[in-house]
């Protein structure tokens, strides 16, 4: 694994929920600038997985960002270290403006100017999101709150950024857009491990694919080769 | 670059200057207009009884402002704040009270009986302290001493129980302020007599002579309107100051979605603290002020019915709006004197407000916004710009 190659990899990792073994022996790695997508239905522990290494959950096994160890670290100290989780369910500070959503994404930074900059990268990414600065976040439409969650994001400036279902209640032609602009930050840089029960979308734009099954790693391989596999197609794509 | 450098200094002087200028010294002289306006203009003008009700009513603001950092801008429920008041009020009374005793009062020259006898309104009218006399000096340096010191039991109860979510803190924070009543009242007698004290010893000072359940009594009462009311509006400033930083983004977000708060990077735990070290100390030093109001001060300050008080404005309030909470602490406070033959009742009347505000306006007086964002102007501003924008 060069130095280059592996922005993220993850070696046996578990999660236990009490006696509940939530996952077990987890292992994948992400390489610097793909898109890795972690597919599977409900319950097989995909956002767990994110979970556990974004640090919101205790965690068995080895994590490794950017090779340092980071398995146990807090959240909020991976976020400086260019680690972003986008949670599910959007976690929008639904009282705060949207300005404000956004200011919060640049929290741990402090150089306005830059901030600023990536701002206006935000904006061309959602023109939709510049519209609506002085709304109060709670207000926008599900759509808008995802574009709104994945720039505040953004605005962390993230090397990694781990992405929570973003088609999640969506409706089909926004999960188009969404899973577009997911490529263009991908193509900006910006490395992505994607949890996504939508399989179609998700085999489409990533490189790489995990799928998971109760909670064990049952099948990795390029995403193009897993959309073709007939298990795959048999149990998540919705092919005969 | 060093040309730059050089352009930029004498630009960037001013602007430092003016930032000090906006950011202290605008707040501080406001804040002592209107202590002046309250203790020269008020004062008179509605008579001595009143006048001792809007020193109450001052108090119950800072109470209201500092908890609600903690139970507004940050979410958490905490309902043990009459504990750091009852704490800031001993710890203040006692050093404005045994500091009076020990010694004359080097400013006025009066023996310490006349010193604890004159309150500040009788030093003011004197005319040998035209400005303030020592005595106000000291209850200012005693009531930053009981704020530095609730500021440091909030600490101490946070640290560990702010890792606990909702209904857990809510119960460590009650058992606090009933531990902390508890405590106060088995406190030695009271000392009033200036050769007893000064054969104490340095262990009789463990189980501080704070009066035990008969309460604090004779304590200075330097807390002028003009005192109380500078502070309220420092504390008002200050609480406002608080809101617009970072940290107060942080704390509000803490309060919107503790995951998302902390996948953006903030350090929920580390900014709880803060939130409740700052409401402690805050109380403190509003309790120091209460006790240098001519009040005995009694263990039962620390008791639940008080941070009842002070939750029921914050809720009414407007959970982190400032304006809301202060208007709610002043109707409420105003409120039972005006109602005086009903004020038996009062808990009753609080209890009905509450259920009515839950139906009426869940979110409290203003929710989260301020009394100025609900002006016409800013209305049509808001909506002009919901044209512009298809």
């Amino acid at each position: 694994m060069g130095e280059n190659e592996t922005i993220l990899e993850v070696r046996d990792v578990s999660v236990r929920y009490g006696a509940i073994r939530a996952i077990s022996n987890v292992s994948f790695s992400v390489k610097r600038g793909e898109i890795l997508t972690l597919i599977g239905s409900n319950g097989a522990g995909k956002t767990t997985t994110l979970r556990a290494i974004s640090g919101m959950v205790r965690c068995t096994g080895n994590v490794r960002f950017m090779d340092q160890e980071i398995a146990g670290t807090r959240p909020d100290v991976l976020v400086t270290r260019g680690l972003c989780h986008c949670p599910e369910g959007r976690g929008i500070f639904a009282n705060m403006s949207v300005e404000e959503n956004l200011n919060l994404g640049a929290f741990i930074r402090s150089d306005k100017h830059e901030i600023e900059k990536d701002k206006q990268r935000v904006f061309e990414l959602f023109p939709r999101i510049k519209e609506r600065l002085k709304q109060n976040a709670g207000t926008l439409s599900g759509g808008e709150q995802q574009m709104l969650a994945i720039g505040r994001a953004l605005l962390a400036r993230p090397k990694l950024l781990l992405l929570d279902e973003p088609s999640l209640g969506l409706a089909p032609q926004l999960v188009q857009t969404i899973f577009k602009i997911i490529r263009e930050i991908n193509a900006q840089g910006v490395s992505i491990l994607l949890v996504e029960q939508n399989a179609h979308m998700a085999l489409q734009v990533a490189h790489h694919a995990v799928v998971l099954e109760v909670g064990k790693v049952a099948m990795t391989g390029l995403a193009s080769d897993l959309a073709k596999s007939d298990e795959v197609r048999k149990a998540y794509l919705g092919h005969g | 670059m060093s040309g730059e450098l050089q352009q930029l200094v004498p630009t960037m002087m001013p602007s430092a200057a003016r930032a000090l200028l906006k950011g202290v010294a605008l707040p501080v002289a406001s804040a002592l207009v209107l202590g002046l306006v309250m203790q020269f203009v008020v004062g008179p003008a509605i008579g001595a009884y009143p006048a001792s009700v809007a020193l109450q009513v001052g108090i119950s603001v800072m109470l209201a402002v500092s908890l609600n950092i903690v139970n507004g801008y940050t979410g958490q429920f905490s309902i043990g704040h009459a504990g750091f008041f009852a704490v800031g009020a001993y710890v203040g009374a006692g050093i404005s009270y045994y500091a009076a005793l020990s010694g004359i009062d080097p400013a006025s020259g009066q023996q310490p009986s006349q010193a604890l006898s004159n309150g500040a309104w009788l030093v003011w009218n004197d005319g040998q302290n035209f400005l303030f006399s020592y005595g106000e000096w000291r209850m200012i340096l005693a009531s930053i001493v009981g704020g530095c010191v609730a500021a440091g039991l909030g600490y101490i109860v946070g640290l560990p129980s702010l890792r606990l979510r909702g209904d857990y803190l809510a119960i460590v924070t009650l058992g606090f302020g009933e531990i902390t009543r508890v405590l106060l009242t088995q406190t030695k007698p009271q000392i009033f007599d200036r050769d007893e004290l000064a054969a104490t010893h340095a262990k009789d000072w463990v189980i501080p002579p704070m009066g035990g359940a008969t309460g604090f009594s004779d304590i200075p009462a330097y807390a002028s309107l003009m005192w109380v009311w500078f502070f309220v509006a420092v504390m008002i400033f200050f609480a406002y100051r608080v809101k617009q930083s970072s940290t107060g983004r942080a704390l509000l977000s803490i309060r919107e979605d503790e995951i998302a708060a902390r996948s953006m990077g903030v350090n929920i735990t580390k900014y709880k603290v803060r939130a409740f070290v700052l409401a402690a100390g805050l109380a403190g030093l509003a309790g120091s002020l209460y006790a240098h109001t001519g009040q005995v001060i009694r263990p039962q300050e620390a008791g639940f019915q008080r941070s009842f008080e002070v939750i029921i404005f914050v809720v009414l309030g407007g959970m982190g709006s400032i304006s809301g909470v202060v208007l709610a602490a002043i109707i409420l406070s105003i409120l039972p004197e005006a109602l005086r033959d009903l004020s038996e009742y009062r808990l009753i009347v609080y209890a009905l407000l509450l259920i009515l505000m839950m139906i009426v306006r869940p979110k409290g007086l203003f929710g989260v916004r301020e009394i100025w964002e609900f002006w016409p102007f800013t209305r049509a501003k808001k909506s002009e710009k919901k044209v512009i924008t298809p």
